[in-house]
């Protein structure tokens, strides 16, 4: 039984949320530099070149590359040799996202109520924790600041079977193509297909915390993967939704069994400031 | 490409007609920040007869929220963020004076016939290119609804803050033109 202190999870957290706002993943960077070299139309060059800069300018200057330095997720995976001491998980995460966020100066986007008390919380907690059990005496968190941009761009259709994969590719195609330039495309398009509804969605976030553009395992799903990437991007948005070739940046499918009379699939649009950090204690 | 047209603010109706669907801009001059909140009360300003805290008459509001500033910093991160969000208090706006809005991402009918009607510009911005952005802001100074943080209406003051005109004020709209050019037909 390894211990680990909350203090450490949060001094963690503090430092992933200020590094993802501001250093790209590489990865990332890599999509983004091939997107700017190979784009035909000027708008979208012309974009992209900016973008390019911007991820240059934030790194150097540790300033967040988007001022929606969104709402956090943490994906933790405990292992279950693991035992935490001090106090709560989740509070130890909040506490290192409200340090992160007031001594980062990074920007505070969460109200304290959807609806009857739009009244920003001021240190932008909470953040959306999920946990996994895992084996090993390891903990694992991923800090995924998401903007709202993109996230208002999610979709979810349960499918009945009989809509077959042809139904599948419609509907993810026609998410990204629908969302036009508000996501801040080129996007990295998250898909999740399978489970039921709930699951479907968090699979399709799941999926966004994959290396940006690498393949799923199953090389049914990468061949699909390509596909759909191939048809978005026939779709002309490109970036920004100016016009041009470069809509996504790749498309990341994960799946999981599901119910006889059912195929839910869910689309998370991920901007191209696709931020995501983690450390393993 | 075409070099940029230096574009001064406030804005004059002439200086809003020479502006073209897809003419690359260097906006300089005072802007303010406007986003979700500040719009919801002051349409609900308007609604009651109450007289707004800025007057928008020429004006360019830029839809923005930003990172507070580091120390030594005019601003922190400052891009646009998604203008079809104000789509439904824009048209009131524009009846207040608004000449010109910057944000990101395309805008509905009934924003694009307000601008049509009122003789109104739509600059796009760069999303996500913050860092960037931030350079052009030369002051800043929040100037109403400071409670709402980085919701709260700011005065920039701005040179050479690089946009695209997304759509004139003939309703040319570069997020139909330009898309129908690459897209590539079944």
């Amino acid at each position: 039984m390894k211990e680990i202190g909350v203090e450490q999870i949060t001094s963690e957290v503090k430092r992933l949320c200020i590094k993802a706002a501001c250093d790209l993943p590489v990865d990332v960077e890599k999509l983004i530099v091939h997107a700017a070299q190979t784009e035909e139309s000027d708008f979208g060059r012309y974009a992209m070149e900016k973008v390019c800069r911007n991820v240059k300018i934030a790194r150097e200057n540790e300033a967040p590359m988007c001022q929606d330095t969104g709402m956090v997720i943490a994906f933790v995976e405990i292992g279950q040799d693991v035992h935490i001491v001090g106090g709560l998980l989740e509070d130890a995460i909040n506490k290192g996202v409200s340090e992160g966020y007031v001594d980062g100066y990074l920007r505070k986007s969460t109200v304290i109520d959807p609806v009857l008390n739009r009244k920003n919380a001021g240190d932008n907690t909470p953040a959306i924790v999920y946990t996994t059990l895992v084996a090993g005496d390891e903990l694992r968190i991923t800090v995924m600041p998401k903007g709202a941009g993109s996230e208002n761009m999610s979709k979810l259709k349960m499918l009945k079977p009989a809509e077959g994969l042809e139904g599948v590719k419609r509907f993810i195609v026609d998410a990204v193509v629908g969302a036009g330039g508000n996501p801040c495309p080129p996007t990295i398009v998250g898909v999740g297909i399978g489970g039921n509804a709930d699951k479907a969605m968090l699979l399709s976030k799941v999926a966004l915390r994959r290396e940006a553009g690498a393949p799923n395992p199953d090389p049914a799903y990468a061949e699909l993967e390509r596909e759909l990437l191939r048809e978005i991007n026939r779709s002309g948005v490109g970036p920004q939704g100016f016009g041009g070739r470069n809509t996504a940046l790749a498309v990341q499918i994960e799946t999981y069994p599901t119910h006889i009379a059912t195929m839910p699939v869910a689309v998370t649009l991920n901007c191209h400031a696709a931020r995501h950090k983690e450390v393993v204690l | 490409m075409a070099e940029a047209k230096q574009v001064v603010t406030p804005l004059t109706d002439d200086v809003v007609r020479s502006l073209k669907c897809g003419d690359m801009v260097n906006v300089t001059g005072v802007i303010y920040t406007g986003r979700d909140a500040a719009h919801k009360i002051m349409v609900e300003m308007l609604e009651k007869g109450e007289r707004l805290p800025v007057d928008f008459q020429g004006q360019v509001i830029y839809y923005a929220g930003p990172t507070p500033a580091k120390p030594g910093r005019v601003i922190g991160s400052c891009g646009p963020t998604t203008s079809g969000r104000m789509d439904a208090y824009s048209p009131a706006m524009m009846e207040q004076g608004l000449k010109g809005m910057i944000g990101k991402g395309p805008r509905s009918k009934e924003v694009v016939d307000a601008m049509v009607k009122n003789n109104v510009v739509y600059f796009a911005a760069i999303g996500g290119a913050a860092a960037l952005i931030a350079d052009s802001v030369k002051e800043c100074e929040v100037v109403a609804f400071d409670d709402l943080g980085p919701e709260a209406i700011r005065c920039l003051r701005v040179e050479n803050y690089p946009c695209i005109v997304a759509i004139d004020s003939e309703g040319n709209n570069l997020y139909e033109q330009g898309v129908e050019q690459y897209k590539i037909a079944e």
